[in-house]
C-alpha cells in the first residue's frame, strides 16, 4: 500500500508524455523527410586544404586504425628571392581516408601543424559499396566547402583560418 | 441462429460463419491492439512517432511485419523435440480460439452459449500454460525451459486470484452464463437507480482489480514479464521460434489480451449491453434486434478502454523479480480475492 502513491505518479508520467506528444510533437526527427541541422562543431566528415598539407605524415602515423594513406613526391619550386636557390616541396600524389575504418577520434585534425585538416558536420556520405567509402583528395578537398566558420575563441587567440 | 435476414442457412454454412466470425473476433482487435497501443501509444508515451512510413501514418506496418516473418527462414534447433516444437504455437494461439467462443456479442450475436461460460473460459485460458510449457521444454535450449517453468509458476499462480474474482460476479449474477451476466448487469440497478444498470465494476470493484491485474500476469505483459524477460532469458520460451512460429506466438500474445479483455467487459462492463432502461427493456426477449449489429461495436470500444489500461501498465512499470512475484499473488491477491467472496455472499444473502 505503500508504494501506491509511487505507482499511481508512474502511471502519471507516462500518460503526461502521451498527452504531450499528442499536442507539441515528438522530440524525434523524422529524418529522411526533415533534418536536424548538427551542431557547428559535431564530427561529420574530415576535409583536407592541399595548399596547407606538407605530406609530413603526422596525422597518419597518429591515426589509430591507419586509414590515411598518403604519398607524395619532391619538387623544385621557383626561389622565393631573385637569385636564390629553388625551394624543395613536397607535392601530394594520394591523401585518401578510408571512412569504413575511421572512427572519427579526430587526432589527425588536431595533430596537423599547419591545419590542412578541418572537421565538417556533414554526415550523408554512406555508399552501397564499402570501397567507395575511400575517400581521395579530390573528394577530401569538396568537403571543404561544407566546412563553417570556426567559432569564436577567447580573447587573442587566433581562430583556424579555412 | 438458424435464420439471417429471413434466409434459412444450412449447417454447414453455420460452421463456416462461425469460423469466419471467429478469425475476425480473435484477429481484428489483435492487429488494431498492436497497431494502436504497441506500435503507436508506446511511441507516444516514449515521445517518440512510431512506425510512420508504411501506409498512411503507419497504418500498414503490421502487414509489412507479417509479410517479413513470413519469408524468414524456418528454423528448428537439431536437437529440438520436432513434434512438440512445431505443435506448442499452434496450442498456445488455439487456446485463444477456444477463449473467444464463449464471448456473447449481442442478444443472438454468440459463437456458444454455454450454462458455464465463465467456467468454460477460465479452464480453456489454462490451455495456453502447456503450449508454453511444450515450447520451453522442447527448444533444447536452458533458457527457453527456464522461461517456460517461469511461465507455469506464474501462470498457475495468477490463475488462482483470477477464478476467485470472477467467484464474486458469479455469486452476485447467480449464473455461469456470460449472456446472463450481461443480462443481469443491464437490467439491474443500484438502490432502485437504474440508469446505469448495475456494471459490476462498482459493485465488484476489488474483484475487478484483481481481475486485471490476474490478465495482466496470465498475459506474461510487464510489470509480470519474467517469463520472457528479455535481458536475462533472451526471450524465454519464444527464443528459439522463428518466421511463422513465431508470428503465431505473437498473434496470440495480441490476441489473447484482446480476448480476455473482451471477458473482462463482460464480466465487469456489462459486455455487449446498454443499460436496459434506456430502452424500456425489461428482459433478454424484449432486447431489440439491432442490438446484434450495435453489440459487437460495444464489446469492442470497452475491449479497447481495458486493453489500454493493461497497455498503460505495461508500459509505465519495471519487471518484478520472481519472489515479488508469486509473493503478490500469494500473499495479496488471493487474501483480497477470498475476503472479497465473503463480503460478496454475506451481502447477496443480506440484500
Amino acid at each position: 500500500m505503500a508504494q501506491l502513491p509511487g505507482l499511481l505518479k508512474g502511471l502519471g508520467i507516462t500518460f503526461g508524455t502521451m498527452m504531450r506528444t499528442f499536442k507539441n510533437g515528438s522530440n524525434t526527427v523524422q529524418y529522411p523527410h526533415e533534418k536536424e541541422a548538427p551542431p557547428v562543431r559535431a564530427r561529420g566528415v574530415i576535409a583536407l586544404h592541399q595548399d596547407n598539407c606538407t605530406s609530413c605524415m603526422l596525422c597518419s602515423r597518429s591515426c589509430p586504425d591507419w586509414c590515411i594513406y598518403i604519398e607524395a613526391h619532391k619538387e623544385l619550386a621557383p626561389p622565393r628571392r631573385e637569385g636564390g636557390k629553388p625551394r624543395q616541396v613536397n607535392l601530394l600524389d594520394r591523401f585518401d581516408i578510408d571512412y569504413a575504418l575511421c572512427m572519427y577520434c579526430g587526432i589527425c585534425v588536431e595533430v596537423c601543424p599547419f591545419d590542412a585538416l578541418f572537421w565538417s558536420p556533414e554526415y550523408e556520405y554512406s555508399e552501397p559499396n564499402i570501397t567507395d567509402m575511400l575517400h581521395d583528395k579530390t573528394k577530401l578537398s569538396e568537403w571543404m566547402e561544407t566546412v563553417p566558420e570556426a567559432p569564436a575563441l577567447e580573447v587573442g587567440a587566433d581562430k583556424k583560418k579555412k | 441462429m438458424n435464420t439471417l435476414l429471413g434466409v434459412v442457412i444450412p449447417y454447414w454454412g453455420q460452421s463456416l460463419l462461425r469460423v469466419l466470425g471467429g478469425l475476425v473476433a480473435v484477429l481484428l482487435p489483435a492487429g488494431t491492439i498492436v497497431y494502436v497501443f504497441l506500435f503507436k501509444m508506446m511511441s507516444f508515451m516514449q515521445s517518440r512517432l512510431g512506425p510512420m512510413e508504411a501506409g498512411p501514418y503507419g497504418s500498414l506496418q503490421l502487414v509489412a511485419e507479417v509479410g517479413k516473418w513470413l519469408q524468414k527462414e524456418d528454423i528448428q534447433p537439431t536437437n529440438a523435440d520436432k513434434p512438440v516444437f512445431k505443435l506448442a504455437p499452434i496450442i498456445v494461439l488455439m487456446s485463444t480460439f477456444l477463449l473467444v467462443v464463449v464471448v456473447p456479442f449481442g442478444p443472438d450475436a454468440w459463437f456458444t452459449n454455454l450454462e458455464t461460460g465463465i467456467f468454460y473460459a477460465l479452464a480453456v485460458s489454462s490451455i495456453s500454460v502447456l503450449g508454453i510449457l511444450m515450447a520451453g521444454w522442447s527448444s533444447a535450449n536452458k533458457y527457453s525451459l527456464l522461461g517456460g517453468l517461469r511461465a507455469a509458476g506464474q501462470l498457475i499462480a495468477y490463475e488462482l486470484p483470477m477464478v476467485l474474482a470472477v467467484m464474486g460476479v458469479v455469486i452476485q449474477a447467480g449464473t455461469m452464463n456470460l449472456q446472463q451476466i450481461v443480462v443481469a448487469q443491464n437490467a439491474g440497478s443500484i438502490f432502485g437507480i437504474n440508469t446505469f444498470g448495475n456494471p459490476y465494476v462498482i459493485t465488484q470493484f476489488v474483484g475487478f482489480i484483481v481481475f486485471m491485474i490476474a490478465i495482466q500476469a496470465e498475459l506474461t505483459q510487464a510489470p509480470f514479464d519474467m517469463p520472457i524477460a528479455e535481458s536475462e532469458l533472451v526471450s524465454g520460451y519464444m527464443t528459439e521460434y522463428s518466421g511463422f512460429r513465431f508470428l503465431i506466438f505473437f498473434i496470440g500474445e495480441f490476441a489473447t489480451a484482446g480476448v480476455f479483455a473482451m471477458i473482462a467487459s463482460t464480466l465487469f462492463l456489462g459486455g455487449w449491453g446498454v443499460p436496459f432502461s434506456w430502452f424500456g427493456w425489461t428482459s433478454m426477449d424484449s432486447v431489440a434486434n439491432w442490438m446484434n449489429v450495435v453489440g459487437p461495436l460495444i464489446v469492442f470500444t470497452k475491449m479497447m478502454v481495458l486493453t489500454f489500461f493493461i497497455m498503460w501498465v505495461r508500459f509505465t512499470y519495471p519487471r518484478f523479480r520472481e519472489d515479488q512475484l508469486q509473493r503478490f499473488a500469494w500473499k495479496v491477491l488471493i487474501p483480497v480475492s477470498l475476503v472479497n467472496i465473503m463480503l460478496t455472499a454475506v451481502l447477496k444473502v443480506m440484500f
